[in-house]
């Protein structure tokens, strides 16, 4: 006998929930089997994790400085705007 | 407020809708009157974000910066049309992905507004899973070819955060506008899609896709990931 409920959710399944699944945006009994399925499943558990060390270190991405000179030149588009604003 | 992500939280939490700020209302003002500190606090806050979203339409860093510039102008002839139905932020960066929407279709080709970019393969290579015939495991996982966790060192290198980069860089423009905004920027999905102008469901679609890819490129690196691909 198959050891699997037709309920169950399979591993190449979970692959494509996941960002449905981080958003909540699973329904509650979609969310259920997930969850259910990732306690039972290393391989899942491990991908789930991945996807959100690839979260985490694309948060990183916003340390870097502005480069010098941007900042003066749109200063100087802003001066030029507000003189042709308040005339 | 970027939202933190936490690895391990058994549970996934929905992010709470974005509101209007308080701050973000007087430097709306002030910007009004034509106080410059308060333009000058705008360009520092979002300017390297906005180069990141511009970059998802442009051939170069350097095309994108000229887009960001083209966008402020627009920004700042129609702020007083902004009537805080949604947060500053996310009608600034709606001017922002049309400038670069725009300008991208000049420089390299035009970009179909309403498919969701070619037809992909699934987000894990099939052979990763066991066949429809197995009669016990099909849709399982392969034995050794089960991810693994990468490790936190690792993730943090240089050459880890350079090849993402790179992989964020070889996106299909929506797909990386909708990253960049969700996780390097880490907005929610109801101001990405106010900024961008999609439904909830194709925003999530692109994401999804986008993850999937640098996730996948990411693996074929990490040491203790599954088999390289």
């Amino acid at each position: 006998m198959s050891n699997l409920r037709p309920m169950d959710i399979t591993c190449k399944e979970v692959v494509e929930l996941i960002t449905e699944y981080l958003d909540d945006a699973l329904s509650l009994e979609e969310r259920t089997r997930f969850e259910q399925h990732l306690v039972t499943c290393p391989g899942c558990m491990a991908y789930l994790r991945q996807v959100r060390q690839t979260i985490q270190a694309s948060r990183r991405l916003t340390e870097e400085s502005l480069p010098s000179g941007v900042k003066e030149e749109l200063l100087d588009a802003f001066r030029e705007w507000r003189k042709r604003r308040i005339g | 407020m970027p939202q933190s992500v936490s690895l391990d939280a058994p549970f996934a939490e929905a992010p709470p809708p974005p509101p209007v700020s308080a701050e973000e209302w007087s430097l709306l003002e002030r910007l009004r009157a034509g106080e410059e500190s308060a333009f000058a606090t705008l360009v520092e806050r979002y300017q390297r974000s906005m180069i990141r979203l511009a970059a998802a339409h442009t051939p170069s860093r350097a095309v994108a910066e000229e887009v960001v510039q083209e966008a402020w102008i627009g920004i700042l002839n129609g702020i007083d049309g902004f009537e805080g139905r949604c947060p500053l932020r996310a009608w600034m960066f709606r001017i922002v992905a049309n400038t670069a929407k725009l300008r991208g279709a000049r420089e390299v080709r035009s970009t179909p507004f309403s498919a969701l970019e070619d037809d992909e393969g699934p987000s894990v290579s099939a052979d990763s899973f066991r066949p429809a015939e197995d009669p016990r495991w099909a849709g399982h996982w392969v034995w050794g070819k089960s991810p693994t966790p990468w490790p936190d060192e690792q993730l943090t290198s240089r050459e880890t955060m350079g090849r993402l980069r790179e992989q964020l860089e070889q996106l299909p423009p929506r797909q990386r506008e909708v990253m960049t905004l969700r996780d390097i920027e880490g907005w929610s999905s109801a101001e990405v899609c106010e900024s961008l102008g999609l439904s909830e469901e194709n925003q999530r679609v692109l994401l999804h896709r986008a993850r999937s890819k640098v996730r996948k490129g990411l693996a074929g690196y990490m040491a203790g990931s599954e088999a390289r691909r």
